[in-house]
């Protein structure tokens, strides 16, 4: 199941850095994020509870690039 | 500006400031070491804050961190030089640090202002809708509004929800949809489609589906879905800048650390560690990269805006970094490069008179406009050859001379070519048809309109696979395929003209056939010459219908190459060999359809292209690229836009990673120092950046 969020980042790099964070976090398939319409496309494995998911992919991020915003 | 740039910038202007005081300040040693921690500290604090919570987090290789420690150690090596007695240099830290903020600042508002930019190209969302409810007028969300309820879109407004007028006429500015500048004159009973611009009055419309299925919310989708595929070039970008920074840094720490040991060691030369170690803090500088990681995404996405406003939809950057090396076109032929809408090209009566058969339609008293408007543009290339195959058997066909195939329509219209026997064929047929709703029988009655006058037309009757029969004035007309003149036993015979033969008999007697074609489009020829133009090398043309009539039409449009006679699975086929064709070899094959029934060949494709695509969910959801209208000269345009966007990240590729290459090269010689090493860095930044806005650019 694939679900859209908006993200706040300021570089390209650090998005480029939430990716590859929210790609390794369990339960999540895949992950992309787009630092041009600031969303965060997220593939996520079957029977997952996204709510939960999302909150460890924002910690995550939260570790690789203090300065960014996940809305869930 | 936001607030966070606003208090950047703020940061920065004071820190200058304060740096340019303290060069006239005569303060010596600790003192001047403690002032000029001051600017330092006021624009560097956060990156020092975050580059500690990076090593927290284990992100060593964070280019905040980075920052951190080269301007760090440049501050240190300048105290280590006061201590040795010389004057330190404490500005090169604290203006590497400067310049690195303003380096950000710039990105962070450029890209915040072509998101912005580019996100109003896209932008056609209607905030409001007028809902008419009890005679009175609310102002709701467009999501509120039910199918069938009545709107007002007043001049100015945007079309928020698909619909059909009801009340009014006006001009629609239909260039967010299609690109198309002149406005559309729409009036009681035509559909509107949301995300129109309401020009000039007052419109009332009843819905015909809600806002989440109206165009707008569709294409919307479209759009901001756009970009989140990511093109081979973003992906290699981001896979060199995780390789990039820490190899940098690696190099940095054996510039440190090798070149003094060798010289203590091998050459028995002094160490000279601080020289050493300022050149590996400038690698540190460089190490950063911005310019790469920002310019590439920013260039697509500039690209991907560029484009749709010319009406061209891309779903992602992968897809036009391979519209870019489109070098094979297929083309569905009907509703891509012909308007898929039949009209009559040629009438082609026996010689026997027809007269009887109808009144003079052209002398019909009471009724003035009767000749029948067959086109009213000039057919395409309207040589009209006459019907060489009529001469079949020996029978001379009167109607096929010189005469009687005169280009249809090359005149005023209305004007009747040949004579009085053609309208009285058409007449006849138009007659038959009258009930049916095949679209041979509407391009008859659309040839000769004002079908219904007194003429007696009854016991009309459809033969499946056959034609319509029915009785006229009291005698019997048969309009329809060769097969049923068989049946008749009238003595047909074939037609040179490409297109559908429709033949007709009076009484059983043979009384001539009307030639049905499809019309191409305006600009389907100079199309195919601006593909060639731009560097496509093979055009290819797919049609379901017979080679005879695909034929002409190729030959027409300057395509060598066309298969006729497929069915929607054989173009899949044909597709696929043109794949197979091209495995392991550069380029991609794109095909064009009008997406109505080509959605499977649209996806199986490199590049699938949908044309005036608006309305058709299946084609959106296959097609890969959208035209919004239906102009085949947008293929080439959206090639050469793509084109242009992938020269742009070449360039910006190469420029920042030459300026980058160049810069760690002079710096580990020493002939660079750390001033350079931020301009270069910020300045190919910005350079690159400005660069990358040029994609969005009208060619």
């Amino acid at each position: 199941m694939k679900k859209v969020y908006k993200i706040e980042v300021d570089c390209a790099n650090c998005a480029n850095k939430m990716e590859d964070a929210a790609k390794k976090t369990p339960g999540v398939r895949d992950a992309t994020v787009n630092f041009m319409t600031l969303k965060m496309t997220v593939d996520f494995e079957e029977g997952q509870d996204t709510a939960a998911v999302m909150r460890a992919v924002r910690e995550n991020c939260k570790k690789v690039e203090e300065d960014c915003e996940i809305h869930l | 500006m936001n607030r966070k740039q606003k208090r950047m910038l703020a940061r920065i202007v004071l820190a200058a400031a304060l740096l340019v005081g303290l060069a006239f300040l005569p303060a010596t040693g600790a003192l001047r070491f403690a002032l000029y921690l001051v600017p330092y500290l006021i624009v560097g604090h956060d990156i020092l804050l975050r580059a500690a919570k990076g090593i927290r987090n284990r992100q060593v290789f964070d280019e905040n961190f980075l920052m951190a420690v080269a301007t760090l150690g440049a501050l240190a090596l300048a105290v280590y030089n006061e201590l040795a007695g010389q004057e330190g240099d404490y500005l090169e830290a604290i203006a590497v640090m400067l310049f690195y903020q303003i380096g950000e600042l710039f990105q962070s508002y450029a890209v915040g202002r072509s998101r912005r930019d580019i996100g109003a190209l896209m932008d056609i969302r209607p905030d409001t809708a007028n809902l008419e409810r009890d005679g009175k007028l609310e102002t709701v969300d467009p999501d509120e509004v039910p199918v069938g309820s009545v709107i007002v879109v007043r001049p100015g407004e945007k079309v928020p929800i698909d619909g059909v007028i009801i009340e009014g006429r006006s001009s629609l500015d239909t260039s967010a949809l299609t690109g198309e500048s002149v406005p559309w004159g729409a009036g009681v009973g035509d559909e509107a489609v949301s995300g129109c611009v309401n020009l000039s009055h007052v419109l009332k419309l009843r819905t015909t589906r809600e806002f989440g299925e109206s165009t707008v919310s569709k294409i919307l989708d479209l759009v901001e879905n756009a970009s989140s595929r990511k093109s081979r070039s973003e992906n290699f970008i981001s896979r060199f800048a995780r390789a990039y920074t820490p190899a940098v840094c690696c190099g940095a720490m054996a510039l440190a650390v090798l070149p003094p040991l060798v010289r203590m060691v091998g050459l028995g030369l002094s160490p000279n560690w601080g020289d050493w170690l300022y050149r590996a803090l400038t690698f540190l500088v460089i190490s950063c990269p911005c310019a790469l990681v920002i310019s590439i995404p920013l260039t697509f996405f500039a690209g991907l805006g560029g484009a749709s406003r010319e009406g061209i939809l891309v779903k992602g950057s992968n897809y036009l970094e391979m519209l870019s090396e489109a070098d094979c076109v297929a083309f569905d032929k009907t509703g891509t490069l012909t308007r898929g809408v039949f009209e009559v090209v040629a009438v082609h009566p026996e010689k026997n008179p027809l007269r009887g058969a109808v009144g003079n339609p052209q002398r019909g008293p009471g009724v003035p406009d009767r000749q029948p408007a067959y086109t009213d543009r000039p057919v395409r290339g309207a040589v009209l050859v006459g019907c060489v195959g009529c001469s079949q058997a020996g029978a001379s066909c009167a109607a096929c001379d010189a005469k009687a195939s005169l280009p249809v329509g090359g005149g005023k219209r209305g004007t009747l070519p040949g004579g009085p026997d053609e309208a009285a064929l058409l007449h006849l047929a138009a007659h038959v048809e009258r009930y049916s709703t095949h679209p041979i029988a509407n391009s008859l009655r659309r040839a000769y309109p004002n079908e219904a006058d007194d003429c007696t037309v009854e016991d009309v009757e459809e033969l499946a696979g056959l034609g319509v029969r029915a009785r006229v004035n009291g005698k019997l007309v048969c309009v329809g395929n060769a097969a049923f003149m068989d049946t008749l036993g009238a003595a047909w015979h074939p037609c040179a003209r490409a297109g559908t033969i429709i033949h007709i008999a009076i009484d059983g007697e043979y009384a001539g056939h009307i030639v049905i074609s499809d019309v191409m489009k305006p600009h389907a020829k100079e199309a195919v010459a601006a593909l060639k133009a731009a560097g496509v090398k093979r055009a290819v043309m797919l049609t379901g219908d017979a080679p005879a009539a695909a034929e002409p039409i190729a030959a027409e449009l300057g395509i060598e190459e066309f298969y006729a006679g497929l069915l929607p699975a054989d173009k899949v086929a044909k597709v696929e060999e043109l794949l197979a064709e091209k495995a392991g070899r550069k380029g991609r094959v794109c095909f064009v359809g009008d997406g109505i029934n080509d959605a499977p060949v649209l996806s199986r494709a490199d590049v699938g292209i949908a044309m005036g695509a608006i309305g058709s969910d299946a084609a959106i959801e296959a097609a890969d690229v959208v035209l919004m209208d239906d102009d085949p000269l947008k293929i080439a345009k959206a090639i050469r836009l793509s084109r242009r966007c992938l020269g742009i990240v070449r360039q910006n590729i190469a420029f920042s990673l030459g300026v980058k290459l160049a810069c760690l090269a002079l710096g580990a010689l020493g002939i660079a120092n750390m001033w350079l090493a931020v301009f270069a860095d910020v300045g190919v930044m910005v350079l690159a950046v400005l660069n990358a806005i040029r994609a969005m650019f009208r060619i």
